[in-house]
């Protein structure tokens, strides 16, 4: 008698086969422009922008922004596009036919997605220590790791949202553009929300996402603009209403079983 | 015994379409089972719903005895599904496909049954090739063993052979028939009828999402055995329109109750003058029965009033 296990660390094994096997794009372009930002923010704004009262010094303020960006936009991107494509390509039948549960797959494509941001996340640290190795010296590495685990969980969660939403490339791509990425750059990737006018410091605490980046900055330096332990409950609080939706999703089967 | 796939009512409709009409169907296991009917009768959204990836407006349906809804893990690890469409991944190889499609199922160390996959399906020598660099029916074949990965007890084939050539399809059955003779239960939809008469111990024809009819191969043969003649001429004697099952430019296939119909025939092409090219008696095959079953089943559904 034949027996069974469980089916999605395949499922998993193939979200990491297909990132790695194409690693120079998934992996080497993004922290290449990661690196890029930071040379050219860090050199044309650090006599311009004061953050934390100017106890730290732009660039290395900006390099946590950069690899949570990092993080985040590649966890959105590995679910995203991989399901997408399986659906276009029509082999998303591969992973309907078998006895994967909701859980399974949900499990499968979001930590798929995760290693796949934090792959990146990491990688841009690594090269952005070259230029301010004085960020090697983190006080608080595990709350940094945990918003960078959260982080990656919530974006590779919407990504898989938005791949069972959209049944085109174009729409995937709005998706990114309007909605990720404004979220993501009004965070306070490059700015601390301090240095902002009211009106828009006012805005920012309705973004997830500058929680998850104030709660890894926190990490880092010690500093956030809000208490590490409020983002970290708004940020758990979105991670679990996201990943209930995803799941109610896929227990329906919306989009994917017609 | 219980039945390997159990059909209820099944209705689905699509805007519309409605794609299935309230299906009843029971396939019992071991059988070599054959889904017949024209082109958007209904055969893949059955299958799919078998499959779970289609979900039915009412009705329901058991893979051994597992409701595909309720209890669909049983009731897709009990079954085999290959595809009508051509898919594939293109970031894998045919190996890394179907060990891929194993461990779905949960299945770990698969790769002795993969060997003999690949062997049965003549694919060893493509075995690292990547899936892109096959041609279509290689693609084909490489579906048909993602379906056998995980030895189902039930094997669906919706066209397996399209695009397959001669020799293949004969080795493709050689090995079907074989997975039949050790239990499994196999289920057909082909549009190459010689091969579903030569395969199929019973077969069900659908039209527009309804069963037509459901008998074994041999009662279909039977039941229908009467002649046909194959006609080459200008017309068909006005008389006789009823009669043909099929019409091609000038040839046509007309049914004959009997031998004496065939002096009717004849009787009706000399009063109204008109010549014939060609004229052959011919024997029921399945072809004739389709066409017979099909043309009573258009009939049926024209009269009743919309
Ligand atoms: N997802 C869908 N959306 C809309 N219509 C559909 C869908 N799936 C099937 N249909 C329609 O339902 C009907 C039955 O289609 P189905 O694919 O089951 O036919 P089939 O018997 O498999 O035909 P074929 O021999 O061409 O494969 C067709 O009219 C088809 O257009
Ligand atoms: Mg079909």
């Amino acid at each position: 008698m034949t027996t069974f296990g469980a089916g999605w660390p395949t499922l998993l094994h193939k979200e990491l086969l297909r990132f790695w096997k194409v690693a120079f794009q998934t992996i080497l372009a993004p922290v290449l422009t990661a690196l890029l930002y930071l040379l050219i923010f860090s050199h044309v704004l650090e006599s311009h922008i004061s953050v934390y009262e100017g106890r730290v010094a732009y660039g290395a303020f900006l390099v946590p922004g950069l690899v949570m960006m990092s993080v985040l936009q590649n966890s959105f991107a590995n679910s995203s596009s991989s399901l997408i494509q399986s659906k276009i390509t029509g082999n998303l039948i591969f992973v309907l036919l078998p006895p994967l549960s909701p859980v399974d797959l949900f499990i499968a494509y979001v930590l798929g997605a995760m290693i796949r941001g934090i792959a990146v996340g990491l990688g841009v640290l690594a090269v952005t220590l070259f230029f301010v190795p004085s960020l090697l010296y983190m006080p608080h590495p595990l709350w940094a790791l945990g918003f960078a685990l959260l982080g990656s969980a919530i974006l590779g969660t919407l990504g898989l949202i938005a791949g069972i939403w959209a049944d085109k490339f174009d729409q995937l791509a709005a998706f990114q553009n309007f909605f990720i990425v404004p979220l993501t750059f009004l965070s306070g990737v490059f700015y601390s929300i301090h240095s902002l006018p009211r009106f828009w410091q006012q805005l920012s605490h309705f973004n997830p996402f500058f929680y998850m980046i104030d709660g890894f900055r926190y990490g880092f330096f010690g500093l956030s603009d809000v208490a590490p332990l409020t983002s970290l409950g708004i940020v758990l609080t979105c991670a679990l209403a996201l990943a209930l939706i995803a799941l109610a999703l896929l227990q329906r089967g919306w989009k994917l079983r017609t | 015994m219980r039945p390997a796939v159990e059909a209820i009512q099944l209705a689905r409709r699509f805007g519309a379409v409605q794609a299935l009409a309230g299906v009843d169907l029971t396939v019992h296991e071991g059988e070599f089972f054959g889904l017949l009917g024209p082109n958007g009768a209904g055969k893949t959204t059955l299958i799919s719903i078998l499959a779970g990836l289609t979900r039915p407006d009412t009705g329901s349906a058991r893979i051994l005895g597992h409701d595909v809804i309720t209890d669909y893990r049983a009731a897709r690890r009990a079954l085999g599904v290959v595809p009508q469409e051509l898919v594939f991944d293109p970031f894998f190889s045919v190996r890394e496909t179907l060990r891929i499609q194993a461990g779905y199922f949960g299945l770990r160390r698969a790769d002795d049954w993969i060997d003999e996959i690949l062997a049965h399906l003549d694919l060893t020598s493509k075995a690292d090739a990547n899936m892109r660099s096959l041609s279509g029916g290689m693609k084909r074949r490489v579906l048909v063993g993602q379906a056998l990965v995980h030895k189902p007890p039930v094997i669906v084939l919706d066209e397996p052979t399209a695009g397959v050539d001669v020799e293949l399809r004969q080795s493709l059955w050689g090995f079907i028939r074989k997975l039949n003779r050790d239990g499994h239960t196999i289920i057909l939809t082909t549009h190459y009828l010689e091969e579903a008469e030569a395969l199929c111990g019973r077969i069900a024809m659908l039209s527009a999402g309804r069963v037509v009819a459901l008998d074994t191969t041999r009662n279909l043969l039977s039941q229908f055995a009467g002649l046909t003649v194959r006609l080459v001429a200008g017309r068909v004697p006005a008389s006789w329109q009823s009669r043909v099952l099929r019409a091609d430019g000038g040839v046509y296939l007309l049914r004959l109750d009997d031998y004496a119909d065939l002096e009717a025939l004849l009787a009706a092409l000399r009063t109204e003058g008109i010549a014939i090219t060609e004229l052959a008696l011919q024997e029921a095959d399945l072809e004739q029965v389709f066409l017979r079953i099909m043309s009573g089943a258009r009939a049926s559904v024209t009269a009743v009033p919309a």
